[in-house]
């Protein structure tokens, strides 16, 4: 299963960026593929990304609202929320498991062998308000004399960004290099106190920052795919806890088991000796319809 | 009636979906993705 898993991880790293003609041509990808939001955090700035990032969408629409509408146009990014809503509503936040570039990147620096540390739990609600201020409120509410608002994640925060265009760009264009200033080297920093952070703690971007596994954590509770714990196959044994990358606890009742912070990677599925854990895939819930076997 | 928040979850979204492409949201999207975000980049 974690063969599978890390290779749609890879799957989709390189499906998301394809464009392999930017070192020749210096342009990013203009195709119509840039119509579609890739359901993980994968900067449309980059210039190999073949789709758009859903947050950088997302607090454009916002912080362009008023003065479309204004100007009669009805452009409120419900795209961007209906699409990363139907891929929640199939899976929840599975794609932070199986599909986000941002994650395997963090998956293969914790491999380093240095020593681990724990999070601590108070941090889950960190991605709600990222969500909730970065953005939704700064780019509707903190807007310039003319109603425009600013991509505040992207700008301040995103260390995708960085790493996914700010870097490969830098180091192709001499003018961005030379116009590169305090915001560049506030990004830069931000980066490397990831970078360290992926090494000793496993998943910290995802389980105290990204707003997009917030918004795909939403609907783990109501998603057609659905975990289901069974206490009495249970021994105690804590494998699943341990393998889990971000310190979901069900087997003691600690935490749901479709919680918003499961990433879905099914490693407690595989790991568990008594098949305690099952999955189900059903747009109604009750029963046990529907088992999804995994071998 | 809980038991169909899932079907209605979905049904919402694809609500939203066809809303959006129908106001031109997809292809505001499209706009986005393809003008270089300086702010992504640590520029604007």
């Amino acid at each position: 299963m974690e063969r599978k898993r890390r290779l749609s991880q890879y799957l989709f790293a390189v499906l998301a960026n394809a464009y392999f003609l930017f070192p020749w041509n210096g342009l990013i990808y203009q195709g119509g593929l840039k119509k579609v939001c890739f359901p993980g955090l994968n900067c449309y700035s980059c210039p190999a990304a073949t789709m758009s990032c859903p947050l950088g969408a997302l607090q454009n629409f916002f912080a362009t609202l008023r003065p479309g509408l204004r100007m009669g146009l009805f452009q409120t990014g419900a795209y961007v929320i209906g699409s990363l809503g139907l891929v929640g509503s199939f899976m929840g936040r599975m794609p932070c498991g199986w599909i986000c570039p941002f994650g395997l990147v963090q998956d293969l620096i914790y491999k380093l062998p240095v020593p681990k540390i724990n999070l601590w739990k108070g941090l889950k609600m960190g991605p709600y308000i990222f969500l909730c201020a970065f953005v939704f409120v700064l780019p509707l509410f903190a807007v310039d004399e003319f109603g425009y608002g600013s991509t505040w994640f992207c700008k301040y925060i995103c260390p995708a960004g960085s790493l996914e265009a700010g870097i490969p760009l830098l180091l192709m264009d001499k003018e961005l290099r030379s116009a590169a200033g305090w915001l560049f080297v506030h990004k830069m920093t931000i980066l490397a106190v990831f970078m360290i952070m992926f090494s000793i703690v496993s998943r910290p971007f995802c389980r105290v920052v990204c707003p997009l596994g917030a918004l795909f954590g939403l609907f783990n509770r109501w998603s057609w795919l659905q975990l289901k714990f069974h206490p009495d196959r249970c021994l105690q044994c804590r494998a699943c806890r341990t393998i889990c990358p971000t310190d979901v606890s069900f087997y003691n009742g600690t935490d749901a088991l479709n919680s918003g912070t499961c990433i879905r990677c099914l490693r407690c599925l595989s790991i568990c000796p008594t098949g305690a854990v099952s999955i189900h895939f059903t747009p109604v819930l009750s029963g046990e319809k529907n088992e999804i076997k995994i071998c | 009636m809980k038991r169909y928040v899932p079907l209605i979850v979905t049904a919402v979204c694809l609500f939203l979906t066809g809303f959006g492409i129908w106001a031109g949201d997809a292809a505001e999207v499209w706009r986005y993705g393809v003008t270089l975000c300086l702010s992504c980049i640590g520029i604007g």
